[in-house]
């Protein structure tokens, strides 16, 4: 691991790096306006990125060395059901952090 | 636009904020337990959360600077992670792009998950809103995530270790975007996307420095606007 003044330089450039990743079209490219196709692929930009950050984090989870644990994904499963159901992401949320915490009591 | 209907909007923003407390507030503090534990000090576990502000990235970053990565791929990795920034970037710039230059810049610091997904929704729901309503509702649904983010990591680094496992917090994150999902799921296009996603991400998911990620996501929402298209030309066709 790198640690001093090397860890301090990685921080600011990630930081950098990030600021310029959010600036990029909001700064630079202002109000002139953008071809519709572009616009029609960045509308699933949300929906498409996310799922796939989450996929493997919920069928192979770190906590368990990457082996897939019944009481996460049936949380999982909740969650996105009562979310789709109820369009209410804090009541999703609840009901997937209650199911966890009731499945791995009941699981181990 | 008068100063009221703004002041009503950054304040109608700060509600529709508010409930994503939950979400921040388990996600700072793990990250600062996290860091913490892979060694960093006080001042770089905050360094990352106030320069960076974006939790999946700074785990990211912490997981492979822990395990011995050299810094140039762990750099690589994150800021891949962080390649969805660019697109909602992109995204809002067709609402907020007329706002002064100061005020994209603040806004783009602030640009997180839960920011861009709720200011977004909003706008679409409300396209006749001025750029500066949109701004202070912008400002508004921010006031009550990022600060929390900061102070809860800050609290994350001071109890360090001492939270039990029983808590499961590795699992916040998966949660937290899971419950996200549901609401996005709002047309067929919507939901061919999320599945191509999460398809592509499983079977890429052995790609280095996080491709399986940028892969996935870009066939998503290749297969969304083409679904789009689609729909669009059957809706077409039977009207006569």
């Amino acid at each position: 691991m790198i640690e001093g003044r090397e860890l301090w330089l990685f921080i600011a450039a990630l930081g950098i790096g990030t600021f310029g990743l959010r600036f990029v079209f909001l700064g630079l490219v202002g109000d002139r306006p953008m071809p519709a196709w572009l616009l029609r692929h960045l509308r699933y930009t949300a929906v498409a990125l996310i799922p796939a950050l989450v996929a493997p984090l919920t069928l192979w989870p770190a906590a368990t060395g990457g082996a897939p644990d019944p009481a996460r994904l049936i949380a999982a499963g909740v969650t996105l059901v009562i979310g789709f159901a109820t369009r209410n992401v804090v009541l999703a949320i609840a009901s997937g952090a209650l199911t966890l915490f009731g499945g791995l009591a009941l699981l181990g | 636009m008068s100063s009221q209907t703004t002041k009503s909007l950054y304040w109608q923003g700060v509600r529709d904020g508010a409930p994503f407390v939950l979400v921040v507030v388990p996600f700072s503090l793990l990250f600062g337990v996290v860091g913490t534990e892979a060694g960093l000090a006080l001042s770089e576990v905050m360094g990352f959360s106030v320069l960076v502000i974006a939790g999946a990235a700074q785990f990211t970053a912490v997981q492979l600077l822990s395990d011995g990565a050299p810094a140039l791929v762990a750099l690589v990795s994150a800021l891949a992670v962080n390649l969805r920034m660019a697109m909602y970037s992109a995204s809002l710039t067709p609402y907020l792009g007329a706002a002064p230059l100061w005020q994209r810049a603040i806004a783009a610091y602030f640009m997180v998950d839960q920011s861009y997904t709720v200011s977004y929704f909003a706008y679409e729901s409300h396209p006749r809103w001025s750029v500066p309503e949109r701004m202070s509702y912008y400002f508004g649904v921010v006031t009550p995530i990022c600060p929390l983010w900061y102070l809860f990591t800050l609290l994350g680094a001071l109890i360090g270790d001492t939270i039990p496992e029983a808590f499961a917090l590795d699992f916040a994150l998966p949660i937290t975007f899971l419950a996200m999902i549901g609401p996005m799921l709002r047309t067929p296009a919507h939901v061919a996307a999320a599945l191509v996603s999460v398809a592509v991400a499983l079977l890429a998911a052995g790609l280095p420095y996080n491709l399986g990620l940028l892969v996935a996501g870009l066939a998503g929402m290749m297969t969304g606007a083409q679904v789009e298209v689609m729909l669009e030309r059957r809706k077409a066709a039977r009207q006569p």
